[in-house]
């Protein structure tokens, strides 16, 4: 029982990080349909950027100073690179990205070394928020919560609120319709994608939740697209649901201990490791666990192309 | 001197290089030594932190003379981590006649050079080529994959295990196994379940664990799992980030264990441990920096205190100014870099290192003996790491002899 109750914190926690990754790209690659694959670099280079700033002001002018120096390079990105490739499809720009995705990480380990920085969090935040069984919650973990919920809180309003929420929803489905009625619609997609500054504050806050190092955008990056893809294309709800379901996935999958074979149990089948297909089936699940979310993508891929609640295709 | 003069010395150096044939390219120059790990991708801080105290120990001896009065060059070849790129290093090591390829990280990696060496050697009897490994530890490579041309300078998982299991306190009677899921985190899984079985009847495994290599971002399930378990103790050999966001989830969350591990002392260790651990990570380790302090050899606390004003991080790899003493005499006592000849001088070896130990190359499966310490990391000690304000102190020496276990070698050498 408190394993369960622990174990379902743990998978909020991470669920909301991923969440809180995966926003960011939800905007540019799901809502306006642009290929980025250096969407984990640039979150990388937003945490080294608030280790450094933290340096001089302090933690928290870091937390907001991060950001907007994240959100420079990402509309600079945008503006002088992403706009003239955009106009040669999306193979261009996810060549483009892919390509900027390397130098980015090769720049971060010239620039701050291959070793990881200590990015320390606040003594306010560096203590137990509450104990639970005897597991300690930590404070930062809680106000990591805070920041994703705001966060889906921010870009939904935006999205459904505001002027150019609506415009940029509609863009993408009826792009002619839109802009017979006036709007212009090539310039409001580099406008959102600087509005989708929000997300760089997660590296901020994720960096010392996660240890700041260069190989953070490796590890993180692929699993933020099977979030995008998993909940669906041009879906916000999607992609809240699919993070905290990757979350979930990855968090139980660890705790419990069942392999095919016990599955096969159940049902009267017995396997040994001796007998056929013996050694996969009695792989644990903690083992294949980190893979699960990539089985789910193929799956759902094959399936459901769509996603979970995508609005249009991959 | 007359260009003439000159010309007729390099003459004469010339024909003195061509009567002894093949000898010629080696005879000249430096000594280049191949030495591949992954210097990109999520590893690349291994590797990289390796090759930068490789650099300092190659500047010292040079300056000691080098060996046959000639210089080292170290020629670095990224392998990323890949047994294939390890293979192209070796290619290009043998193509302009290297006599020393040498390897640190990834037992997987080691295991695909030791077959390739041998072929090589078998194949081309004119360049051979030797392979010194400075850190792929899997039990098996010295053992049933053991070769004639590999020489291991690193205890392997054996012998850490048996120090890990020889460490824990009478009192801790249930651990918890986490290890990476490849050729090495088996092998550690594998012989430290061996030794508990062997040496603390009384010890109870509550938890066997395999993770995805360098696939888990968010330990903390895993924490709560330990937690659950009961254990007292973590034993794990996960090294790079498989090692910092353990330790940093099992701080975080509060986990009340003595983790016992065997790279906790590398670089990004202390960084993720941070003050909150004072006290609760232990570290099977080769070398650390209070060592000499403890022991009082003020000339090797110099020589690592110089390394860390010019570097930004601790310098841990005694291992491989080993290393290079070793192939120093070796290469002196043959009087020749031709590795045919200075494999020979190297096995059964004994030489004194940095610490003042004896420590020999056993000669049955050219396996390094050398004496192994477990840290503790703890505030109030002389040198701290990574500015975290706590250090490592000595808790236990295991002296080369209690390590020299059995090994099932049968090498083959050649005729």
């Amino acid at each position: 029982m408190e394993v369960l109750l622990v174990s379902l914190l743990n998978g909020l926690v991470y669920g909301m990080l991923l969440f809180m990754l995966a926003s960011g790209l939800t905007l540019i690659f799901s809502m306006m349909g642009v290929l980025n694959f250096a969407h984990a670099s640039v979150y990388m280079l937003g945490a080294y950027f608030a280790y450094d700033v933290s340096r001089h002001v302090g933690f928290w002018p870091a937390l907001v100073l991060a950001p907007v120096l994240c959100g420079a390079i990402g509309a600079l990105i945008e503006m002088y690179g992403l706009r003239r490739v955009h106009k040669n499809g999306h193979i261009a720009e996810l060549l483009f990205t892919f390509g900027l995705a390397f130098i980015i990480d090769k720049g971060v380990q010239m620039a701050w070394g291959l070793l990881p920085v200590a990015y320390r969090v606040p003594a306010v935040l560096d203590r137990p928020l509450f104990t639970i069984y005897g597991t300690n919650f930590h404070a930062y973990r809680g106000f990591m919560l805070l920041i994703s919920a705001l966060m889906f809180c921010a870009i939904w309003l935006m999205l459904t609120r505001t002027r150019l929420g609506l415009v940029i929803q509609a863009a993408l489905t009826h792009p002619e319709m839109v802009g017979a009625l006036g709007h212009n619609v090539p310039a409001s997609s580099p406008r959102c994608s600087r509005a989708d500054r929000p997300s760089p504050a997660s590296p901020a806050s994720s960096g010392n939740y996660l240890v700041t190092e260069p190989s953070m955008a490796f590890t993180m990056g692929p699993i933020v697209f099977v979030v995008v893809v998993f909940g669906g294309l041009g879906s916000l709800a999607g992609c809240f649901i699919a993070s905290l379901i990757m979350g979930f996935v990855q968090t139980f999958a660890v705790v419990f201990d069942v392999s095919l074979a016990n599955v096969l149990a159940l049902v009267g089948i017995k396997v040994t490791e001796a007998s056929p297909f013996g050694e996969v089936l009695t792989i644990p699940l903690p083992r294949i666990g980190a893979l699960l979310p990539y089985v789910m993508l193929v799956l759902i891929l094959l399936f459901k192309p769509r996603g979970l609640m995508g609005t249009r295709d991959t | 001197m007359s260009s003439r003069l000159m010309w007729s010395a390099v003459a004469f150096a010339l024909t003195l290089g061509l009567t002894s044939g093949v000898d010629l390219a080696r005879a000249q120059g430096t000594i280049k030594i191949a030495y591949t790990d992954p210097l990109s991708g999520p590893f690349a801080q291994v590797g990289d932190q390796n090759l930068q105290q490789f650099k300092y120990i190659i500047d010292w001896i040079n300056g000691r003379g080098g060996a046959l009065g000639r210089k080292f060059e170290l020629v670095a070849f990224d392998n990323k981590s890949q047994p294939s790129d390890a293979l192209l290093a070796l290619k290009s090591a043998t193509d302009q006649n290297m006599p020393i390829i040498m390897q640190c990280s990834g037992s997987n990696i080691a295991a695909a050079l030791i077959e390739a060496v041998d072929k090589h050697n078998e194949r081309n009897p004119d360049n051979r080529i030797v392979y010194v490994n400075c850190g792929a530890v899997a039990t098996e490579l010295t053992n049933e994959k053991c070769s004639y041309w590999h020489f291991r300078m690193d205890a392997h998982v054996g012998m850490k295990a048996e120090t890990m299991v020889r460490a824990l306190p009478k009192d801790v009677t249930k651990v918890y196994l986490l290890n990476q899921d490849y050729l090495f985190g088996q092998s550690v899984q594998r012989d430290v379940k061996a030794f508990i079985t062997k040496l603390r009847p009384d010890v109870k495994v509550v938890g066997d664990e395999l993770i995805p290599l360098g696939k888990v971002k968010d330990f903390s399930p895993y924490t709560t799992k330990i937690k659950a378990s009961g254990a007292q103790a973590l034993l794990t050999g996960n090294w790079g980030p498989d090692m910092t966001l353990l330790i940093k989830a099992g701080m975080d969350s509060g986990l009340d264990v003595r983790y016992y591990t065997m790279y906790a002392h590398l670089g990004g260790g202390a960084t993720a441990i941070g003050p909150g651990g004072n006290g609760k990570v232990r570290s099977v380790m080769p070398f650390h920096e209070n060592i000499a302090v403890e022991t009082g050899k003020t000339d090797t606390e110099g020589w690592t205190k110089q390394f860390r004003t010019t570097h930004n991080f601790d310098f841990y790899a005694a291992g491989f100014r080993t290393i290079f003493e070793f192939i120093q005499a070796a290469m002196n006592k043959a009087k020749s870099s031709d590795p045919a000849k200075f494999a020979q001088a190297l096995e059964g070896l004994t030489i004194t290192d940095m610490l003042g130990h004896q420590v020999t190359m056993r000669k049955d499966d050219h396996q390094i003996l050398s004496e192994y310490f477990v840290g503790v990391f703890t505030k109030g000690v002389k040198y701290d790491s990574e500015g975290t304000g706590l250090g490592w102190k000595t808790e236990v020496t295991v002296p080369a002899k209690d390590l020299d276990q059995p090994n099932t070698c049968k090498m083959k050498r050649p005729a």
